[in-house]
């Protein structure tokens, strides 16, 4: 088994059920797009993003219904810092997709997708515990992991991996 | 920083509710998960889980350790599924890497997983009879899992945290008695399933306390992220072994039982006949062994057998270079999602092209199913929250990571 090179083509990947939803119905959202592993990875412009879930979720020849997961990766130093990662199946039609946003250091925020699924609920909570971004509109945004008085983010690359001492 | 209050608390109506704290200690809440339940009598109107008395940080851990390093950890994860958190990040890795598994190792897995299955529910399920007062049940369960854990630990050394699968195959040739050995349990299970069944399937105080109670809708389950069997015995018909195949299940007949109530009934119905399909994979599995190596082609990344080591140069100085300085995995990122006991366990492994994962996240499926409990309980009454959370089988390991 050979890796593949990775598209980033937009218009090589208009077959797959997540671009054509997207391109018909909300053509700016997509930033850039990038298929590796088999995996579609689309990048959502950040105001966008609950009306693309929203959107992915009720298309009809694919709805993809399911969210899998929620988390974050940091790039410190580099700028835009925080990507946040959705993962979603759609249970009908076996499809992946992956969704990001990217996020800059200063005051990281998105809007919560919590009234698209409940499931995001306590996966935006770790996010938020473990990176300290902030998702606008979630109903319970208080620490999930840590305990309530801790300080800093532990899963920040700037955050020393024996904590602070 | 932002700005938090203290531990969480309900504005509870003081006049007419009362809050009651059930854990973190609490026998039946698995481990250390703490519930604040706003009561009415014994009605119960709000639920809440306050989870994180676990939390360990294996995420953070995962990024200062080379690549191999990271398997070990996975196995702390969820206690009771070693393996599939081995699988399961094992195939991640290899998918990054574009590494191919001789057949052999992809059936050795494929076996070791169910019996992990095995192991696994049969945890749950006595421990689940336990909560609701079967206490038989418990010690006939029990029985059987010991020799589960004896088959674990003639492979691998250790009877829970295995630690057997290895980026590139397995971690060593299985003994030479082993497959006999898993047949002989194969021949036994499921007659034990029968005599488990015998106890709870018709039986009325059983039937009285699970049957109609923690009912969960089909939609529910999907909204609230529900995967495995608490996502199966609401109806919806979804296997990641049967829709979305990882190493070679699309080789193996099995059915995907699915029940259609939602409730705790329905879910002992779908786990119990989760055990005998499991059983029939582990018979297919010994049937139909490949021979051959049990490691990958890729001397820079699967460390060199001992005695190759000791007899070649080349391998020698592998397994030097593998040992000190890990190996580089290509720049990338992967989602790989396996069927766990408990639902869609996912590892999302990001790589920057250097010898440690630049990030690991592991997606737990109790996490998920756990924000279900609410939508099963409200309304209903304190005894059921303890048949809903042996229900949903959750595993506090997973949930705080």
């Amino acid at each position: 088994m050979s890796l593949k090179p990775t598209i980033t083509d937009l218009e090589q990947l208009k077959e797959h059920p997540a671009v054509a939803c997207l391109q018909e119905n909300s053509p700016g959202a997509i930033e850039a797009a990038s298929f590796a592993h088999d995996e579609l990875t689309l990048y959502i412009v950040c105001s966008s993003i609950r009306k693309t879930c929203a959107l992915l979720r009720d298309h009809p020849p694919c709805p993809f219904n399911f969210l899998s997961d929620v988390t974050c990766v940091d790039w410190y130093p580099a700028e835009p810092r925080f990507e946040v990662i959705y993962h979603l199946l759609s249970i009908r039609q076996k499809e992946r997709v992956r969704l990001k946003v990217r996020l800059g250091d200063e005051a990281p925020a998105l809007d919560s997708v919590t009234p698209v699924w409940p499931a995001a609920n306590f996966f935006e909570r770790e996010v938020f515990d473990l990176f300290g971004i902030r998702f606008l509109g979630h109903p319970y945004l208080r620490r999930i992991q840590m305990p309530d008085d801790w300080e800093g983010h532990p899963l920040r690359k700037d955050y020393p991996v024996e904590g602070y001492r | 920083m932002p700005e938090l209050t203290a531990t969480p608390v309900f504005d509870a109506d003081q006049d007419r509710t009362m809050i009651l704290n059930m854990g973190p200690q609490h026998p039946s809440t698995h481990g250390v998960l703490r519930l604040m339940l706003e009561i009415d009598g014994e009605t119960v109107v709000r639920i809440m889980p306050d989870i994180g008395y676990l939390h360990t940080g294996i995420e953070k851990t995962c990024e200062a350790k080379f690549y191999q390093q990271v398997v070990p950890l996975t196995d702390r994860i969820d206690y009771l599924c070693p393996l599939t958190n081995n699988l399961c990040y094992c195939l991640a890795v290899e998918k990054l890497l574009g590494l191919e598994i001789p057949p052999k190792a992809q059936w050795l897995r494929v076996l070791l997983n169910e019996l992990t299955r095995i192991n696994s529910h049969l945890v749950w399920l006595g421990t689940h009879a336990l909560d609701i007062g079967a206490m038989t049940v418990f010690l006939y369960c029990f029985r059987e899992r010991e020799d589960v854990l004896r088959l674990f630990e003639a492979v691998s050394g250790q009877r829970m945290m295995t630690s057997y699968f290895r980026i590139g195959g397995l971690a060593l040739e299985p003994p030479l008695d082993f497959l006999d050995r898993v047949r002989d349990f194969a021949r036994r299970f499921p007659a034990k399933i029968d005599e488990y069944e015998n106890l709870l399937t018709a039986n009325p105080i059983w039937k009285m306390r699970t049957k109609g109670v923690a009912r969960l809708t089909a939609e529910d389950a999907v909204a609230l992220g529900a995967s495995g069997p608490t996502l199966r015995a609401s109806g919806v018909d979804f296997d990641l072994r049967r829709d979305l195949p990882y190493s070679s299940y699309d080789k193996f007949k099995f059915e995907v039982p699915v029940a259609q109530d939602g409730d705790v009934f329905a879910r002992y119905l779908c786990r119990v006949r989760e055990l005998r399909e499991s059983s029939k994979i582990v018979d297919q599995a010994l049937e139909g062994m490949p021979e051959g190596p049990i490691k990958a082609e890729a001397p820079k990344v699967v460390l060199p057998d001992r005695e190759k080591m000791k007899t070649q140069m080349e391998a020698l100085i592998y397994h030097f270079k593998i040992i000190t300085e890990g190996f580089s995995v290509p720049a990338g990122e992967v989602y790989q999602a396996v069927e766990s006991p408990r639902g869609e366990m996912g590892y999302y492994v990001v790589s920057d092209g250097t010898a440690k994962p630049y990030r690991v996240h592991m997606r737990a499926a109790c996490l998920a199913n756990l924000q279900t409990l609410p939508a099963m309980c409200e309304g209903r009454l304190i005894a059921d929250v303890v048949a809903a959370i042996g229900s949903i089988d959750i595993v506090l390991g997973e949930i705080d990571r």
